[in-house]
């Protein structure tokens, strides 16, 4: 696998995610979309970290283990963790919301929405 | 290396962690909130904090004005391993715009009677609004990329819950497409500063400044800029990445509006400009990349579009809301300027607005609290049964437009000689066009206010109490008074369009 091959997948990732957001009008769909978006996001990082011949940077008496050229930079991966955590917080609250829209609508299409928000406003005008 | 890293925290006094302290504070108050519980004793709270971040910030505004930047390291670590952070005056004047927004709207009102919260809710509005400030000042503060990435975050994630709260289910929605649009905009964001960071191995932003430089022909930098502009962009609603914004405003509980409204967007500006000119620098955006191209017509289309909007709208909210995309565009009108009258007028209508916008705003959730409403048609004949109240809105109003002897006028005077020296009589003819525009709206509303009777139907209004007037008249009060004294505001704001146009040589 050449190091290329893992944007084209992050890309792919990435644009399968943003077409979700864009193209359903199911929420719980969006917010699932908008995940695979964040998901690419952190492979792109976490691919930045990888070097031919590298290792997990674990100092054993300053010498490389057995086999391995470098050390791999692992700030990428540590970054990633807290953007793991956005995401589920991002996620979480996403659902949250789409929960109360159940409650107050009745359905979590939008474009049922959309049309029952339209009917009000035209009713009251 | 243990042992250094004690010494220098024992020599430290407490003055010397103010620049952390701003972020760390209202980030630890959230949850002491959550374990209050009671209203009567979370309030209080919250705003003592709210104020102890503002003395904060007024101090470390001084310092960076009197001895140049404070560079503080999170933890006693040094950069590169370390967070840093790097207070010069353009975000210790951010800080301070933030801190005196939240110092003025957090007391706003009785806390919950606006919002329809059960009372046993209020210590996580409270937790939450503080959640907020923690992520708008540590946007401001911290002078490490991802960093920025992290607390724009919290910001964002906590105003989504904020205008969720609107008592209207049209809230929910808005609250649901913001969360969609943040996200995208936030984790472009990312990805910026993920091909900035591959290029150069840093993400600290004056290292990156200094090592971007010879990369910036290459594609992954431009690349980035792209990622990051876009990014940005939708976090503060430059003009066709604005579609969030009305409706987040105008569902939002009143007082939540005005304190997004005043400082959230002047947040995303803020770090637009850090981006643009703290790391890329004004040779690179302006001369190679020619990005006034795009941001100039772009800055236009939002003063008129967004003006053109505001005249069609019935809720006065949704009125500000369009305003305030208006308002935007002038401050990215400055920046694609690149010139120091330009970016002056850029930064010191960050603070003009915030208090304007803060101030309109808050007049409509007085206005709400005795009505129930924000439409226009509603606000017939309270002058005479507020007149208090509408009095700040006329002010209010004005300064929006750019009348004399308001902050509005100083920070279009600026943008005006700013478009003179750039050799563009055009886009300052345009400015004062636009500013007519700004008349038609706000007039529509005056004219409702003072020459149409209450219906008689209409049940009795009576002015509100000092609690929601005394800090509506503040935001007002300081919009004519640094309209009247300019150069008070005006200094600050030349320092920094200084700092920002020398930070990359």
């Amino acid at each position: 696998m050449t190091a290329l091959s893992m944007y084209w997948m992050a890309i792919v990732l990435m644009m399968v995610g943003l077409y979700t957001v864009i193209a359903r009008d199911n929420l719980v769909k969006k917010i699932m979309g908008l995940n695979l978006f964040q998901v690419s996001v952190i492979m792109l990082y976490v691919s930045m970290g990888k070097v031919a011949g590298g290792t997990a940077p674990i100092l054993d008496h300053g010498a490389l283990p057995e086999g391995f050229v470098a050390f791999s930079n692992p700030l990428p991966h540590v970054l990633m963790l807290t953007a793991i955590v956005v995401g589920v917080a991002t996620t979480a609250l996403g659902l949250a919301i789409v929960v109360r829209i159940k409650e107050a609508y009745g359905t979590v299409e939008e474009d049922e929405i959309v049309a029952m928000d339209n009917a009000l406003h035209s009713g009251e005008g | 290396m243990a042992g250094g890293a004690e010494i220098e925290v024992v020599h430290r006094t407490l003055s010397d962690h103010l620049p952390v302290l701003a972020v760390v504070l209202p980030l630890v108050a959230a949850p002491v909130c959550v374990l209050l519980r009671k209203p009567a004793l979370v309030r209080p709270f919250a705003i003592m904090v709210a104020w102890a971040t503002l003395g904060i910030s007024v101090s470390l505004l001084s310092t960076a004005l009197g001895s140049g930047p404070i560079d503080y390291h999170v933890g006693g670590w040094a950069p590169p391993v370390g967070i840093a952070y790097r207070i010069d005056v353009v975000n210790a004047w951010v800080l301070v715009i933030v801190t005196a927004i939240a110092s003025v709207t957090f007391p706003f009102g009785e806390g919950h009677e606006n919002l329809d919260l059960d009372p046993s809710r209020v210590h996580l509005y409270y937790a939450t609004l503080l959640l907020c400030l923690c992520g708008l000042l540590g946007m401001a503060a911290t002078g490490d990329a991802f960093n920025i990435f992290v607390f724009l975050e919290v910001s964002s994630l906590s105003s989504y819950a904020l205008i969720a709260l609107g008592h209207k289910r049209q809230a929910l929605r808005a609250a649901y497409s913001y969360l969609v649009m943040g996200t995208i905009g936030g984790t472009f964001f990312l990805i910026g500063v993920g091909l900035l960071f591959q290029s150069t191995g840093t993400l600290n932003i004056v290292d990156l400044s200094e090592r971007v430089q010879p990369l910036l022909g290459s594609r992954t930098v431009v690349a980035a800029f792209a990622f990051l502009l876009v990014g940005l962009g939708i976090k503060l609603a430059i003009f066709p990445l604005h579609q969030w914004l009305p409706n987040a405003y105008t569902y939002a509980p009143a007082k939540v509006s005005a304190f997004l409204a005043a400082t959230a967007t002047k947040v995303g500006v803020y770090v637009l400009l850090r981006v643009l000119f703290g790391i890329f620098g004004v040779a690179f955006v302006f001369h190679t990349l020619r990005l006034e191209v795009l941001l100039l017509p772009m800055s236009l289309l939002a003063m008129f579009a967004g003006s053109l909007a505001a005249i069609a709208q019935t809720d006065i909210k949704r009125l500000l809301a369009y305003s305030s995309i208006a308002q935007i565009g002038y401050m990215t009108l400055g920046i694609s300027f690149a010139n120091i009258d330009g970016l002056t007028g850029s930064v010191l209508h960050l603070f003009n607005h915030a208090l304007m916008k803060g101030g309109l705003f808050l007049v409509v959730a007085c206005v709400n609290a005795r009505i129930g409403s924000s439409r226009v048609q509603d606000f017939a004949g309270l002058g005479r049964a507020m007149p208090l109240t509408m009095a700040a809105f006329v002010l209010g109003g004005l300064s929006l437009i750019g009348v004399p002897a308001t902050v509005g006028f100083v920070s279009k005077w600026y943008l005006v000689i700013g478009a003179l020296e750039r050799g563009w009589p055009v886009v300052a003819l345009l400015i004062l066009l636009s500013s007519l525009l700004a008349v038609v709206y706000v007039w529509r509303v005056l004219e409702v206010i003072y020459f149409k009777e209450r219906p008689a139907d209409a049940p009795e209004v009576c002015e509100v109490g000092w609690r929601m007037l005394a800090p509506t008249w503040i935001l007002i009060g300081a919009a004519v008074y640094f309209g009247l004294r300019a150069e008070l505001s005006s200094t600050v704001a030349i320092e920094a369009a200084k700092t920002l146009i020398g930070s990359v040589p």
